[in-house]
């Protein structure tokens, strides 16, 4: 039995809060936007109370440049917004990509482009977290439908974050940060969480910031500490300066891909429900998963059979896993509130495009259990 | 095992009726085991229009959060209950407040109209509890959860001194509700 005290009945936005405090966040920097307002709010009362700090920020930009200082100082890091605050952070989140330093940006999707349907839900934001950000360059961003899910990829995304020193976007929505629903605290040490790996190397040792080990990872210095070093988002070299060397640029580039989309199994996280003899699967995410496993239970119930893989993480887009779980499949639904995103990833990975179908609702509503039967009614042959 | 229980709270901003919603919700997963989901609309209709919360109780887990058909629906103004009778599942639970609400439409539903504004102002004078007397109400008809359960949720939200009256309001509402229950 639980202890009670670990027991709570909140909101999605909270559930955040909960896992990033679980994973070590010392220090947030943000900018209060709907829906994302209640991440900065709790935070502002829960992080003093563990000895970190919380900054309101005169706005996104400086929210996000500041999370990028102090995780350079030798803390876990985020920021979270929604729609425009999200476009506002891109080029900051490109320094990060290129500096490599840790952080975490929760965006809260709502309905966009521009100021567009703030109080209401949206998936909008998944092209925008993998290309926000200008030029070539790997990104990691995962969403999650439930309270405890949410828990969970929160202290993913901090332990992806060190592990790959790269920003992790926490793609939530509207629906799951404002609802609410019970979410059981783990215990300390239940969920692994990855601290910082600082270099071993001396005080006035030479220090080289950007050479990798022989695993990949960048051992980090606190910055402002014992070593002196360069950082920049121009090209740099193991010391951190700037250099346009041809062989330098490539290497570096090719690394800041690499090191993500090499990995991109031991990254992928998803969840299945009844795929084993599915003739039809949806794929869906965030709140919309809720819908899409709602129906497709209801579906089971009268004998058709009818599965659904619901992914957690979207970039880098684990593009295999999506080919053999729709292998056998007659139709692929993808579940998605905005005009077809991850349905264009989908169907340039399965075997067979054409069979790959899209059910949205981009009216600010939750799309329901009823909008995915309709559209299953029409593949099967049914009519409305 | 119980019935999938789908409400809709609604009213208009201030009376308290989005934290009724949640203290309810609350109870039934923190003191009674039971899965529970509660929404609510946001934006402009939040301040002083109709406001809406939907909650939904079970045993099992629930997915689509969202009530499209209440089986039982609370309304406290008269907007409300205009805007969201219609809803109401058939041989469903409709809980107004005689004070804010006339019935008109003949929904398919059992009626029941308590004087719970009246009588909070009546017995306490405060009108802050009047969302407690309307939840003790609820679940004085309904039996969906114990007085208990929404108790220990208020001794974890509100100030020791407001306790007595919101137990107060509590009982207040759950012997109006009880009675109708025969």
């Amino acid at each position: 039995m639980n202890n009670k005290n670990n027991i709570k009945f909140i909101q999605g936005n909270e559930a955040c809060v909960e896992g990033a405090i679980y994973a070590g966040l010392d220090f947030f920097a943000g900018y209060p936007i709907t829906p994302s307002t209640e991440i900065a709010e709790h935070l502002a009362s829960r992080l003093p109370q563990k000895g970190g700090k919380f900054i309101q920020m005169e706005d996104e930009i400086a929210s996000m440049g500041a999370v990028i200082g102090a995780s350079l100082t030798g803390h876990k890091v985020m920021t979270a917004t929604s729609g425009p605050g999200f476009s506002l952070k891109q080029e900051a989140l490109g320094y990060a990509c290129m500096a490599e330093i840790p952080c975490v940006i929760a965006n809260v999707q709502r309905g966009g482009p521009s100021t567009g349907n703030p109080t209401h839900v949206s998936q909008g934001d998944i092209n925008q977290a993998r290309w926000g950000t200008h030029g070539d360059h790997a990104i990691i961003a995962m969403t999650a439908s439930n309270h405890q899910d949410v828990f969970n990829i929160t202290v993913q995304a901090f332990n992806l974050a060190e592990t790959y020193r790269t920003p992790v976007i926490l793609l939530l929505d509207e629906v799951i940060g404002h609802m609410r629903e019970k979410l059981v605290i783990p215990e300390q040490g239940e969920i692994p969480v990855v601290e910082r790996l600082r270099t071993s190397v001396k005080k006035g040792v030479d220090y080289h910031p950007y050479l990798p080990r022989e695993d990949g990872r960048l051992p980090m210095s606190d910055f402002g500490g014992e070593h002196r070093y360069n950082v920049t988002g121009l090209f740099h070299d193991m010391w951190g300066f700037p250099s346009n060397d041809p062989k330098i640029v490539s290497e570096l580039l090719r690394h800041l891909v690499d090191k993500i989309e090499n990995n991109v199994n031991e990254i992928a996280m998803y969840k299945e429900y009844w795929l084993d003899d599915a003739d039809y699967i949806l794929i869906s995410y965030g709140s919309s998963a809720r819908s899409a496993v709602h129906m497709a239970r209801n579906r089971r119930a009268r004998g058709v059979k009818i599965g659904v893989l619901e992914l957690q993480t979207l970039w880098p887009f684990p593009a295999d896993i999506v080919r053999e779980k729709c292998a056998g499949a007659k139709a692929v639904i993808v579940v998605e509130m905005n005009m077809g995103q991850v349905v264009t990833q989908v169907k340039n990975a399965v075997d067979n495009p054409h069979n790959v179908f899209l059910a949205n609702r981009v009216d600010g509503e939750l799309i329901s259990p009823s909008d995915i039967k309709t559209l299953l009614r029409m593949i099967q042959g049914k009519g409305v | 095992m119980m019935e999938r229980s789908r409400l809709v709270f609604s009213g208009s901003g201030g009376q308290g009726i989005i934290t009724a919603s949640i203290i309810l919700a609350e109870a039934a997963v923190i003191y009674e085991n039971k899965n529970a989901i509660q929404s609510q609309s946001y934006g402009a209709a939040a301040r002083g229009g109709s406001t809406r919360s939907d909650v939904i109780i079970d045993d099992t887990e629930i997915f689509f959060p969202k009530v499209v058909q209440p089986n039982i629906l609370i309304s406290l103004t008269q907007e409300s209950y205009n805007k969201f009778a219609s809803i109401i599942r058939p041989g469903g639970l409709l809980l107004v407040d005689s004070k804010y609400v006339a019935v008109e439409k003949k929904v398919d539903a059992v009626h029941i109209n308590l004087p719970m504004y009246d009588t909070v102002m009546k017995e306490i004078g405060k009108p802050i509890v009047f969302n407690i007397c309307v939840l003790g109400a609820l679940i004085g008809v309904s039996k969906l959860i114990k007085p208990d359960s929404i108790l220990k949720v208020l001794e974890t939200t509100i100030a020791e001194d407001f306790m007595d009256m919101n137990k107060k309001a509590l009982d207040l509402g759950f012997e109006m509700g009880e009675k109708l229950r025969g």
